[in-house]
């Protein structure tokens, strides 16, 4: 569980990663909506784990699901990542994995400290299902 | 040159898809045409394409695998702790084109510009000082020295802005400027 872990790091990390926001957390409840109900931080990274976790997900349903993810403006939580990479094993799809953890990385943007911080949430996975990190291959240099 | 500099310009008004022509997907040769024109490429099928927003295109960059790409496909299907550096590679590599790094790399199309910028800066000068030598007729008396002696006595007769401005920094005892 993320939540509680997560406070002591500080507000810079968040449950999602709002990258309009530089560095500061804006709670979802001072949010002025003209209509429509708010989903919050919790519900959206529960729902994307939900989709990548469907045990028979095809390849066209990761590939949209990854590139639906990487379009909006944040940088996806460690849990959701986490299930996309199984999806991915389940798959047999090794460069896919790799290629998921490039696109995080370019997702942060400037925000150096969340790419590190992202790959150690996710060493215990990486590891458990032989993943090699863009870095480990070479694969982040020319 | 002419379709390097449009091709520049292209990139810079839009921001262009470039699907990589892949070898190995099935479609029409195209013999006989001139040696500018890219064959032609099949838009009602998948396609793939290299794009940061994009991270998993619609199909794998490599249709067509060998033996030695089948096997290792079959061996991705293990665990892949059993895989080695060089085979994770290249099984990105048949899935994928270029990756983020290659992608993301920097071109040195600014001292394109740059260069385009100046040299037409430059020929604007020559033609503007061509313009000075040959086009621009004499000059009105009034800027000449001796006029504009007597126009600047004139206008300290007049006293011209005595306060704070022309007149005002001219000592008129001493017959001097201030």
């Amino acid at each position: 569980d993320s939540g509680t872990g997560l406070h002591h790091c500080g507000e810079m990390f968040r449950a999602v990663f709002r990258l309009s926001a530089t560095g500061a957390r804006t709670p979802v409840a001072t949010r002025c909506y003209s209509h429509g109900k708010v989903e919050s931080d919790e519900e959206f990274d529960a729902r994307w784990v939900t989709y990548f976790s469907k045990p028979d997900i095809d390849a066209w349903e990761l590939k949209k699901g990854m590139n639906t993810l990487i379009g909006y403006d944040l940088v996806p939580e460690a849990k959701i990542l986490d299930s996309a990479l199984r999806a991915c094993r389940r798959l047999n799809d090794m460069a896919s994995a790799i290629r998921i953890l490039e696109a995080i990385k370019d997702k942060a943007g400037p925000h150096k400290d969340i790419y590190p911080y992202l790959i150690q949430e996710l060493k215990p996975t990486l590891t458990e299902l032989g993943i090699s990190t863009p870095e480990e291959l070479g694969m982040d240099r020319l | 040159m002419l379709r390097l500099v449009s091709g520049r310009v292209s990139g810079l008004l839009a921001r262009r898809v470039t699907p990589a022509v892949c070898t190995s997907s099935a479609r029409p040769a195209s013999h006989g045409h001139a040696p500018d024109v890219s064959p032609a490429v099949d838009m009602s099928r998948p396609m793939y394409w290299d794009r940061r927003d994009v991270p998993l295109p619609d199909r794998p960059f490599r249709d067509e695998l060998s033996a030695g790409d089948k096997s290792l496909k079959e061996k991705e299907k293990g665990s892949w702790k059993q895989l080695s550096n060089e085979e994770k590679i290249a099984l990105y590599r048949l899935s994928f084109n270029q990756t983020y790094a290659e992608m993301k790399r920097p071109s040195a199309e600014w001292k394109t510009v740059l260069g385009g910028v100046f040299i037409f800066l430059g020929f604007t000068g020559l033609v503007v000082w061509w313009q000075r030598v040959y086009v621009y007729p004499p000059a009105p008396r009034t800027f000449d020295p001796e006029w504009q002696q007597k126009q600047v006595q004139r206008m300290l007769d007049m006293r011209v802005n005595p306060v704070e401005g022309f007149s005002a920094k001219w000592d008129y005892e001493k017959k001097q400027w201030k």
